[in-house]
């Protein structure tokens, strides 16, 4: 290779390893920004700010909602399955992907108590996707493989 | 060393875009002809005939156009910053006519992404938009497409536009890994990739069969798209040269004055 291209290929690798560096600096800086959302443990070991506005995220617990009767108020828990748990209070219309066991995303604020004033519920959709036939064969034996997955995750 | 001296000998007649242009002619006419055949099954299997999904009913299915778009839109992006380093170190002109012809489809492919991303987001977050790390990344490929297209147009004189849009061309393939990744160094909206080269994909195969031939159709499409743009500059380049001339006036002595 003549010397002219070398040391432009010398130089056009420098700026792309600078701008790349440049790059990781900024984004490990911001990382708290970048991250959409609070997951359940650092929610309730106080990472997340109090009376802010913040976005939380995780799974709502199975049995945990409960509907006001006479308002569109509901109250539910998002849970990681580790053992965090928080409380969400929402008022207005859930997304159609909203169920138990749904990864779900709130904004909003959370109150002295700890518990999540939520302006607004997102669904979050997973890497799964199923027929339904598929998905009532699962279901059945879907206790059995979660607790297959669970042994395996834990050597 | 054979091999080596073959591909010496490529690397050197890529440098002529006269070449370029006679060499690849049938693949213009390959790659449509599959690209069609691909994307126009691979549009009604998917449509019509794949399973719906449990949780998502039918909304699902905007996937075939946007997962295809949005995979499709990134490695055009790889193409055309490698177009950048050949420029940028060998000053090869078939690198520059590539990159000016990647930019339209790339543009195209990227909003599309996004665009059906919003419809699909919003029956199924809940949100047509939201800020988090696969969006905003996807959102700057746009921006880096067009600010490079904007670059191209703004400065006259061609040398410098050919470098200054390689440099920004090469040095934008950053934003390739960090849209890969995002979803998995951050928490995302965004969920992961369903389906990777290393694992098996996480939908049945009478689902993600017609997400492949979508796939492969949108590649060749944009074989199809950019060799046919690069032909079209290659002639408009060319046209004052004798081999051009020749290729649209075969005989220019046997035609009749009108």
């Amino acid at each position: 290779m003549n010397p002219k291209r070398k040391s432009r290929l010398y130089l056009a690798l420098f700026l792309l390893v600078a701008v790349a560096g440049t790059t990781a600096a900024l984004m490990v800086a911001m990382e708290e920004n970048i991250n959409m959302f609070y997951p359940p443990d650092q929610v309730v070991d106080g990472t997340a700010p109090l009376e802010r506005t913040i976005r939380a995220g995780g799974m709502v617990k199975a049995g945990s909602v409960s509907r006001d009767p006479e308002s569109l108020q509901v109250e539910f828990t998002i849970t990681d399955h580790l053992g965090s748990d928080f409380i969400v209070s929402f008022t207005g219309i859930l997304p159609d992907l909203f169920r138990e066991g749904q990864g779900i995303i709130v904004q909003g604020e959370l109150d002295q108590q700890g518990k999540f004033m939520a302006r607004e519920v997102l669904a979050k959709h997973d890497e799964n996707y199923m027929p339904p036939e598929l998905m009532d064969m699962v279901a059945e034996s879907g206790k059995n493989a979660e607790a297959k997955a669970a042994a395996k995750a834990t050597p | 060393m054979a091999l080596k001296q073959t591909l010496k000998e490529l690397w050197h007649k890529l440098g002529s875009p006269r070449w370029f242009y006679q060499i690849s002619g049938p693949w213009v006419t390959g790659f449509g002809v599959l690209a069609l055949l691909l994307l126009g099954s691979g549009i009604v299997w998917g449509l019509a005939f794949a399973p719906p999904d449990y949780q998502q009913g039918n909304s699902f299915r905007i996937m075939y156009v946007h997962v295809p778009a949005a995979m499709v839109a990134q490695s055009v992006y790889i193409s055309m910053g490698i177009a950048g380093l050949v420029l940028f170190v060998w000053r090869m002109k078939v690198a520059d006519i590539a990159i000016a012809a990647c930019l339209p489809f790339g543009i195209m492919l990227t909003a599309l992404a996004l665009f059906s991303g919003g419809v699909w987001g919003r029956p199924t977050w809940g949100t047509w938009w939201e800020w988090d790390g696969r969006t905003v990344s996807t959102l700057v490929l746009l921006f880096l497409y067009i600010g490079i297209f904007a670059l191209r147009e703004a400065i006259l004189d061609s040398q410098m536009r050919a470098r200054a849009s390689a440099l920004v061309a090469m040095v934008g393939t950053i934003n390739i890994p960090i849209i890969k990744y995002s979803v998995d160094w951050w928490h995302t909206l965004h969920q992961p990739a369903s389906i990777t080269l290393t694992e098996k994909p996480t939908m049945p195969a009478e689902m993600w069969l017609p997400l492949l031939v979508m796939v492969l159709g949108m590649y060749f499409f944009a074989g199809h798209n950019i060799i046919t743009r690069m032909r079209l500059e290659i002639l408009r380049r060319e046209s004052g040269t004798r081999w051009v001339r020749n290729l649209v006036l075969p005989e220019p002595t046997v035609k009749g004055s009108g």
